[in-house]
């Protein structure tokens, strides 16, 4: 393993950032720790690079079975790329890159022309090889961010990470940035650890999504892993839109209303009740009532643009509002209009008892 | 002179507001009122140093820097500020660093600590020199004793004018490095600069400017001090004197044409310090311009 996270704890004052996380992270692979703000990811990625410290006594940060607690944050060998870049103002794009080679001491220093080399190297592997001799208030947010991400990998890091490395960039420039940062990654394998509070972007590129909440790690897993099994609520809740159906269990079942749900029969609770989740792109919307197990809404808004047009619906018994995404051939084909009453079924819900999960499709 | 360096220099902000575009007259009233004040109070007294100086000719206008007691006084002020500028360009500098990059119980505290010379007159400033190292001072005793003098020597000079210029350099870096804030020292330290190489290659490049204004503005004022420097001297001739302590003695002798000779290198330094200020704003400028060049959308 690169990295590897054994019982950390960090706390500022009254507050605790980080619970007893542990963690590993297999060579050459690109894991995002993915949260709202303030669930520690930040704080965690800061720990592991040695900008900050873990509470003292709580555990080590290994890097290739090396514990690296007591080192120095220049001695970790890690690149980091900060949020906001934080490149060197005054410095060119050169300077900035060649930075960690020049400090070096000077038995472990390479040549001017080998430095030279090297940063040329990455300024074409970054397709900013013409802006060299610029500085970095001349550049665009995403070129600035790769001149960050050069200068971090010039130095050749054990590990790279990146704080919400994409944060400050716009939508557009930051889509093709990930999308870029995924191909470099395939291509120099470098093990990587990104933070991000945007699950669209760390499912995209991330082989692992570590989902952390309020200084705990409460998944890991592939992008599809955690998509499709999450663990908790609070991961389905967090990895995309949800709809809630509120129902209770019987005896080898749930009853959401008029659906009924049969339950594995390993869970003998009774009479509790349960929360059925359901995405939006689940949810079945038809004209006609073809079953008992449907629900009878009205359409309150129509959101039409976009791959997967957008339908808010309230239903009729609870008065509980439901979104349902169509493709745009179910939603031409249907051609509703604002007020329209219709039937809807989820065809594929989770079920958590007690924050577990109980896996049933419909 | 306090109130100088609360002046930023920010790019000055396009004025085009509403008031003035609609009523010209605002703008030109405004204008030449601040014109009018100026000359009045500024180029009016300036001419008159010149003017008098320069009265009974060029030679006696030279003849008046002749003197040993002028000369000490010259050397003396140089002396001073050759020791405060640097002391409080080290302190300036650390306090600065402290207060924009770390946080510690009582920084608040310090950073109004700072401002303390600006708030209270220098006239206080010295005696508070008096009463510490003064005869009758809690010091003052023990110094003797051991044949030390401070008050009515140069060392008190030089110790006021260290308190009475300290906050020159700190207040211009101050705002400046907090907003700058430490990211770039710590992508230093990430790649392995120590904490040396971090303030040589990263933070000082970083606030260059504004400590070379600072600087400036420091070294004009200790050289310039009157109060505080005047209770602690005792105005010995050739001994305690600075250049405007001299000046005083001088008119006070009705020997106006040195005074005003030695008043008219006070007020070449000003100038060249204006000089020099408006010199630093310009590149200080240039470079707040160059950050706001609208940026190469190339992505």
């Amino acid at each position: 393993m690169s990295i590897e996270v054994r019982s950390i704890s960090k706390t500022f004052g009254n507050f605790t950032a980080l619970h007893d996380i542990s963690l590993t992270v297999p060579n050459g692979e690109l894991v995002a720790l993915l949260g709202p703000s303030g669930c520690g990811k930040t704080t965690l990625l800061r720990i592991i690079a040695g900008l900050e410290q873990p509470d003292p006594g709580s555990g080590q940060i290994l890097f290739y079975d090396e514990d690296v607690v007591d080192r120095s944050v220049g001695e970790r060998q890690v690149g980091f790329v900060f949020q906001h870049y934080a490149l060197f103002r005054h410095m060119t794009v050169f300077d900035n890159v060649a930075f960690g080679l020049q400090v070096k001491p000077r038995r472990e220093r390479r040549s001017k022309g080998e430095i030279r080399d090297r940063v040329m190297e990455l300024l074409r592997l970054i397709q900013l090889e013409s802006q060299a001799s610029r500085f970095p208030s001349q550049l665009s947010g995403g070129q600035r961010q790769r001149v960050a991400l050069a200068r971090a990998l010039a130095t050749e890091p054990k590990v790279l990470l990146l704080d919400e490395p994409f944060g400050a960039l716009d939508a557009k420039v930051r889509m093709e940035l990930r999308r870029w940062l995924r191909r470099l990654h395939d291509e120099i394998h470098v093990t990587s650890v990104f933070v991000t509070h945007d699950q669209e972007e760390a499912l995209e590129v991330a082989d692992q999504v570590v989902v952390m909440n309020q200084g705990r790690v409460e998944q890991v897993g592939t992008p599809t892993e955690v998509y499709d099994h999450p663990a908790n609520p609070f991961v389905y809740s967090f990895l995309g839109n949800v709809n809630l159906f509120h129902g209770r269990i019987d005896v080898g079942h749930a009853h959401f209303d008029s659906i009924r749900v049969d339950l594995p029969p390993v869970r003998p609770a009774l009479d509790r009740t349960v929360v059925g989740y359901v995405r939006p792109h689940d949810i079945e919307v038809s004209r006609t009532c073809s079953s008992d197990e449907e629900i009878e809404a009205v359409v309150s808004h129509i959101h039409g643009a976009g791959g997967m047009p957008r339908l808010e619906l309230e239903r009729l018994d609870n008065h509980e509002r439901v979104e349902a995404e169509l493709t745009r051939d179910r939603f031409r084909e249907l051609a509703l209009q604002v007020g329209e009453r219709v039937f809807i079924r989820p065809k594929s819900m989770r079920v958590f008892v007690e924050g577990q999960p109980l896996d049933y499709q419909i | 002179m306090a109130g100088t360096v609360a002046l930023r220099k920010q790019p000055l902000p396009d004025v085009t507001s509403p008031v003035g575009a609609q009523k010209p007259w605002i703008k030109w009233l405004l204008v030449s009122l601040t014109l009018g004040f100026l000359t009045l109070f500024l180029f009016v007294p300036l001419t008159a140093v010149f003017t008098e100086a320069l009265r009974k000719g060029i030679a006696a206008y030279f003849a008046s820097f002749n003197d040993p007691a002028a000369l000490a006084a010259i050397k003396l002020t140089l002396i001073t500020a050759a020791i405060a500028v640097p002391l409080n360009l080290v302190f300036g500098l650390a306090a600065a660093w402290a207060i924009a990059k770390f946080n510690f119980v009582g920084r608040n505290l310090l950073i109004t600590l700072i401002d303390l010379p600006f708030a209270v007159s220098p006239v206080i400033s010295g005696l508070i020199y008096v009463l510490l190292f003064g005869l009758q001072g809690w010091l003052g005793p023990w110094l003797a004793e051991h044949d030390l003098k401070v008050i009515f020597a140069v060392p008190g000079i030089v110790l006021a004018t260290i308190f009475v210029t300290f906050p020159f350099v700190a207040r211009e870096l101050i705002p400046l490095m907090q907003e700058q804030g430490s990211e770039e020292e710590q992508a230093a330290l990430v790649l392995g600069a120590n904490g040396w190489q971090t303030f040589w290659r990263v933070t000082l490049p970083n606030v260059k400017w504004a400590l070379l204004y600072g600087v400036i503005l420091c070294n004009a004022r200790a050289m310039g001090e009157f109060g505080a420097v005047s209770v602690v001297s005792g105005h010995i001739r050739g001994q305690t004197n600075t250049i405007p302590l001299h000046v005083e003695i001088l008119y006070n002798e009705y020997n106006f044409v040195a005074a005003f000779a030695v008043a008219s290198l006070l007020a070449i330094l000003a100038l060249l310090t204006l000089a020099a200020k408006s010199l630093v704003e310009w590149q200080v400028r240039r470079q707040a311009a160059e950050t706001l060049e609208p940026t190469a959308a190339e992505d």
